[in-house]
């Protein structure tokens, strides 16, 4: 049962990545490419009747780990409660960017909106990936210091940061140069994956310059790759440990290295989708290959005196998560109906869909 | 909730009749609710991650329980509202009237469901079923049924529903009211004061009876002594208890000051009975007393008689619509329109009372709210994300409020 509920939230969270990632990306693009009024509308023509739906998978997300996990819901969004309410007041600022942009006509009010949204965005690929790299280096879980914990064994409190921005430190901050690295990381692909949605989805001018964009940045993201996978022994002695036990499970970095090298060829496709699947498979498989170097653990203890957190010491009870499952099943049956119809209503380009005007 | 309602009475009006200004007038709502959406979205999603930043421990210990009733609401209600409101929003054209309809048809339904299961979990906390507590303190579910059979979720959630129809009513009317005294978009401002005092005059009975009513008898039965501080009855009165109406609570002398109150009224309401005994709070444990009586008893009696005030200006409105005066009563009409933030005041207050009626317990009798807080959270770091979230709901207020007035300045686009 836990195993199911598991597969469930990181189906969600890598959907959330896939779907609101565009999102973020687009608002990158906004930030730095649109200069010209319609290549702006463009943009957010591209996402504007999603991005609301889109972020419902954090929403969804949420809930079930509440439901299902509820001690790591409780001892992680306590314990990174400063960025958790970061995140929330990014959020807030990209909604409005968004809705209230169009609601008036004055060049100070589009100015202002336009840069709520486009920095918003920005800074959330950026907690986001940094937010990926705490849960990957783990905490110290019970505030364990001298060998004592000050609070119960699932509880932990994170500053910012620590002046040495160490990731071994004993007291550890959420900013450290590792959990940096993943902030870049997703800065980098989610500006690729933006731009690849705004391409698929507009006849916008910019497209051939996001179409060079997203072929240099791979190269980059390519090196930000190797750099971090050399790093990693730092963080997880034994990050392939799990690989080699399933060797199954080498099906998800592989997915990534496809979407990852499938993105040279970004210039040369013949239909405007194919970048936006193959950024979309680099981040699925990318997430899918984080969260199996370090299951069962969803949030690894860095001392030695309280256990990691794992999808077993974490779950509610049997029963609850046995009828769960038999409303999850309905309801995600009508997520898919709606996803399709969505979808199928606003397909193919979206310049013109007057997004925002009022 | 209550708007969702009325935009698709006014499409479903256009289905039938075919008149653009029912139409015009759906479009017209659809941007406030548009408004109103991006203002829920954005408190809404705080909500949610409140229960674990927060309120870290009641989230382990209730997590197995209130987490269903949670992941339900993301998984039934908000995708189908997001999915189909950007549909609502901008599919007209793609979608033509009927399959227009359907969508919006959807949203409201996807609001209610919201409320539906948000108050669910909200029953729950005020009236704990189905559920099993562990050695370690945790609670764990022991029937999923008796989660939607709460004797507290049915009247609780149709008051609140009731609650959000009267708000939009008397929004409707309001601006109805407001273009009717300017002389503007006058045949939307009969439209809107007309439907406003057609659906206020039906919900704001029903939010007092027999919903409010029933809401009431449950505090009484389950929580008496919530409802001995809500009445501001210090002392159990021989023969009957008496309702009051205006007072102020004394905490020190245990009374009420300046009193006005209708002698074994609340008797009366309470059990059907002129004579029966409502427990004061001296019968019970001072350390079981709501926290805070007097806010309390205010945020009470503020509803209700707002809530009685909201009746018998429905009445009067909807008496002057049959004898075709209303649209030239001018002090009805201004009266409604400087009624508008009302319900809001009387929804809030509904919710002060409930909150504060429920201290000191988080899950009421079982768990004290002292107990639920996040161990690790200091109070600096709640002070500080407190801080940012008033000055940015400050904002949003504000910037709200600004973006309404400009819709409504603008007023709906006439038929062509
Ligand atoms: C327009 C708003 C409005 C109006 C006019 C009323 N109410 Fe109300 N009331 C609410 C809006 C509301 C609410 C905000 O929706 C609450 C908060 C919790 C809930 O379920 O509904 C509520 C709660 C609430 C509670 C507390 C329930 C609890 O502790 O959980 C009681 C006892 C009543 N109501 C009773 C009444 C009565 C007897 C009314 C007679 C006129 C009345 N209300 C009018
Ligand atoms: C702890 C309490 C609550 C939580 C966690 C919560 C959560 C949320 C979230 C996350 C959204 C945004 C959904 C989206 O993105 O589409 C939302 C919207 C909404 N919430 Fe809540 N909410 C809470 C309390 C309430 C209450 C008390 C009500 C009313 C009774 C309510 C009714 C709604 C409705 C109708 C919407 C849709 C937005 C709209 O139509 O304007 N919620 N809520
Ligand atoms: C799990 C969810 C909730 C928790 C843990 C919670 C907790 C609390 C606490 C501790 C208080 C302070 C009481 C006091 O000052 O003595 C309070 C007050 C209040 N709550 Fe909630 N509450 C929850 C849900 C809600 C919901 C869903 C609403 C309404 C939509 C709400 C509205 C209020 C209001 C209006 C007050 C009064 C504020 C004041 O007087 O300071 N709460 N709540």
């Amino acid at each position: 049962m836990e195993l199911f509920w598991y597969v469930v939230l990181m189906f969600m969270l890598a959907m959330y990545v896939v779907l609101d990632g565009y999102d973020f990306g687009a608002g990158i693009i906004h930030l730095f490419f649109g200069k010209k009024e319609e290549d702006k509308k463009a943009i957010v023509n591209a996402i504007g009747p999603f991005w609301d739906a889109n972020e419902v998978w954090i929403i969804a997300a949420g809930g079930v780990l509440f439901f299902a996990f509820p001690t790591l819901y409780a001892s992680s969004f306590s314990g990174f409660y400063l960025p958790l309410i970061m995140i929330l007041w990014l959020l807030i600022f990209r909604a409005i960017g968004l809705e209230l942009r169009g609601q008036v006509h004055n060049p100070i009010w589009e100015k202002i909106w336009d840069k709520a949204f486009g920095v918003a965005s920005l800074l959330l690929a950026l907690f986001f990936g940094i937010a990926l790299g705490n849960v990957v280096r783990g905490v110290n879980l019970g505030m364990v210091e001298n060998g004592v914990s000050a609070y119960e064994a699932h509880y932990f409190f994170l500053p910012l940061w620590n002046p040495t921005f160490n990731p071994m430190a004993q007291h550890q901050g959420i900013i450290d140069w590792f959990t940096i690295l993943l902030g870049i990381i997703a800065v980098v692909i989610l500006t690729m994956h933006g731009a690849n949605w705004v391409i698929f989805k507009t006849n916008s001018s910019l497209n051939e310059r996001l179409k060079k964009l997203v072929f240099r940045l791979n190269f980059v993201l390519l090196g930000l790759i190797v750099i971090s996978v050399s790093v990693w022994h730092i963080i997880d002695p034994y990050p392939f440990w799990n690989f080699i036990e399933e060797p199954w499970l080498f099906i998800f970095p592989l997915i990534m290295l496809t979407g990852l090298f499938g993105m040279f060829k970004v210039r040369t496709f013949k239909k405007d989708i194919y970048g936006f699947l193959f950024s979309s498979l680099f981040l699925f498989g990318g997430f899918a290959s984080t969260a199996a170097s370090i299951f069962p653990e969803l949030l690894p203890s860095t001392n030695e005196v309280n256990p990691s957190l794992t999808i077993y010491n974490v779950a509610a009870d049997e029963y609850g998560l046995g009828v769960g499952v038999s409303w999850f099943i309905v309801a995600a049956i009508l997520v898919v109906v709606y996803f399709v119809i969505q979808h199928k209503v606003f397909k193919g380009k979206m310049d013109d869909i007057g997004y925002g005007e009022h | 909730m209550g708007l969702s309602l009325m935009i698709v009475w006014f499409k479903w009006k256009f289905l039938r009749s075919n008149d653009e200004k029912y139409n015009d007038a759906a479009k017209f709502w659809m941007k406030i609710f548009a408004l109103n959406f991006a203002m829920g979205v954005v408190t809404g999603i705080p909500m949610e991650f409140q229960f674990g930043t927060n309120w870290a421990k009641f989230s382990e210990l209730t997590g197995g329980i209130i987490g269903q009733t949670l992941a339900m609401e993301g998984m039934f209600s908000f995708f189908l509202e997001s999915s189909f409101l950007g549909l609502f929003l901008f599919g007209e054209k793609l979608l033509g009237h009927k399959l227009h309809f359907v969508t919006g048809f959807l949203v409201f339904l996807g609001s209610w469901a919201s409320g539906f299961l948000i108050i669910a979990t909200h029953s729950w906390m005020q009236y704990p079923v189905g559920y099993e507590i562990l050695d370690n303190g945790k609670f764990v579910l022991t029937n999923f049924g008796a989660l939607f059979s709460n004797p507290w979720l049915w009247p609780s959630f149709l008051h609140n529903q009731m609650a959000s129809i009267v708000t939009s009513s008397f929004v409707v009317a309001a601006f109805g009211a407001f273009y009717l005294l300017n002389n503007k978009h006058k045949e939307f401002g009969k439209l809107f004061v007309k439907t406003g005092v057609v659906f206020g005059v039906i919900s704001s009975i029903l939010v007092a009876f027999p919903t409010g009513d029933l809401t009431a008898k449950n505090v009484v039965k389950h929580q008496p002594v919530t409802f001995a501080a809500m009445e501001g009855i210090f002392e159990t009165e021989e023969g009957g208890s008496e309702i009051v109406l205006i007072g102020q609570p004394n905490i020190q002398d245990k009374k009420l000051d300046n009193k006005i109150a209708v002698p074994n009224f609340l008797s009366f309401l309470t059990y059907q009975q002129w004579d029966a005994e409502v427990k004061g709070l001296n019968e019970f444990n001072q350390e079981d007393y709501p926290t805070n009586i007097p806010g309390l008893y205010y945020g009470y009696h503020i509803m209700v008689g707002l809530g009685t005030i909201f009746i018998g200006l429905m009445l009067l409105a909807s008496f002057l619509m049959w004898r075709k005066k209303l649209f030239k009563t001018q002090w009805v009409l201004w009266i409604l329109m400087f009624m508008l933030p009302f319900p809001y005041i009387a929804n809030t207050m509904g919710w002060y009372t409930a909150e504060l009626g429920r201290q000191p317990w988080l899950v009421y009798n079982l768990l004290r709210t002292t107990e639920g807080a996040s161990p690790t959270v200091s109070s600096g770091n709640t002070l500080f994300t407190l801080l940012g979230f008033v000055g940015l709901y400050l904002l949003l207020g504000m910037l709200f409020l600004i973006l309404v007035g400009k819709i409504v300045n603008k007023g709906p686009h006439p038929a062509k």
